[in-house]
């Protein structure tokens, strides 16, 4: 076989949606916005904890891109607490991809030095491989998923740069060891951040506030502008 | 996970690859699936062979090459090579390993036909 009968590419199969985000990267650079990609199993509480969230940020500005198969559930809730939110229905997508947060970032229209969540669909596969063009993943877990779900869904935990271990109020009542959690979060995350909180009592609610304005405050910086 | 997505990715990366080089038929598709890219071959090739038709590529046959699983071991410092995602370390045995490659799902070349 002749050697102009092959075409080498190299190319990333997801090189499409790396280009999208990349292409929010530079927006989200431009106006200081830090985005946080919330990622967990469905029912860990991600929207609770996201509610509470917003009621303790108090009035900084912000705006949320909910993603799910289907409902506006989600933005509805959100949107009850007075916040801007954009609900994206994936329809069969088991995760959001980089242009559809695109889309959702347009409509949002955030002021400088905002902060934006997206909340990723209830998946702890397929949302590990697709870049949105955030600053972080945010891997929320509930305790009562069990000790070894970090083991079972090693890609997520391993792309999220903090772990929340939510629901904590609840540990006393089933049996979790939370200390076995963590270690199994570091075994295949050795970097990871880890914060146990309880969106419902408000427990470690602070330190994530923390967590958010300080790495807020690092990417809107002039420094950061650079 | 998600092949059927993949494959959509793999035929939007062939049309404009197609486009570039003038060419209407594809023969053969070679990609490049590190251990753990969490990709299922098998599903890919189902996958593959339905998101294909209609395209410059429909009906080719479409090769899968393994790249291997790397890891930094944060106990002793190496780099290493592992099977499976949860190994423990081959050189000293420690379980804390941050994975540094084998994630990669890359298209490698397309033959014309």
């Amino acid at each position: 076989m002749s050697q102009d009968r092959l075409i080498e590419i190299e190319t990333g199969i997801l090189a499409k949606n790396d280009q999208y985000a990349q292409a929010n990267r530079t927006r989200l650079a431009a106006r200081g916005i830090l985005a946080v990609n919330l990622v967990s199993s469905p029912g860990s509480g991600k929207t609770t904890l996201l509610c509470k969230t917003i009621e303790s940020l108090g009035d900084q500005p912000l705006g949320v891109i909910e993603g799910d198969q289907q409902t506006q559930n989600d933005a509805d809730r959100i949107r009850a607490t007075g916040a801007r939110a954009v609900q994206v229905n994936t329809g069969k997508g088991c995760h959001l991809d980089g242009h559809m947060v695109g889309h959702a970032m347009d409509h949002l229209d955030l002021a400088p030095g905002s902060l934006l969540f997206i909340e990723n669909v209830g998946n702890l596969v397929c949302p590990a491989a697709f870049d949105l063009g955030e600053d972080g993943k945010v891997a929320i877990l509930s305790v009562t998923e069990g000790e070894d779900k970090p083991l079972k869904y090693p890609d997520m935990f391993t792309a999220a740069r903090l772990a929340i271990l939510n629901k904590i109020d609840l540990a006393p009542h089933c049996d979790v060891d939370l200390d076995l959690y963590e270690a199994n979060l570091r075994r295949v995350n050795p970097g990871i951040e880890i914060l146990r909180v309880s969106a419902r009592t408000g427990e470690g609610m602070t330190e994530w506030i923390d967590w958010l304005r300080t790495h807020l405050a690092d990417k809107s910086s002039p420094e950061a502008a650079e | 996970m998600h092949e059927m997505s993949l494959c959509e990715g793999i035929r939007r990366v062939i049309e404009d690859q197609a486009r570039k080089h003038d060419v209407t038929r594809i023969r053969r598709v070679r990609v490049e699936i590190g251990r753990f890219a969490g990709v299922e071959t098998e599903a890919l090739h189902f996958a593959f062979d339905v998101v294909m038709r209609g395209s410059v590529a429909e009906g080719a046959e479409l090769v899968t090459l393994e790249l291997p699983g790397r890891a930094m071991c944060y106990d002793c410092m190496k780099e290493v090579e592992i099977m499976d995602r949860l190994d423990p370390c081959p050189t000293c045995g420690g379980g804390k390993l941050m994975p540094q490659g084998g994630d990669e799902m890359r298209i490698k070349d397309l033959e014309v036909a």
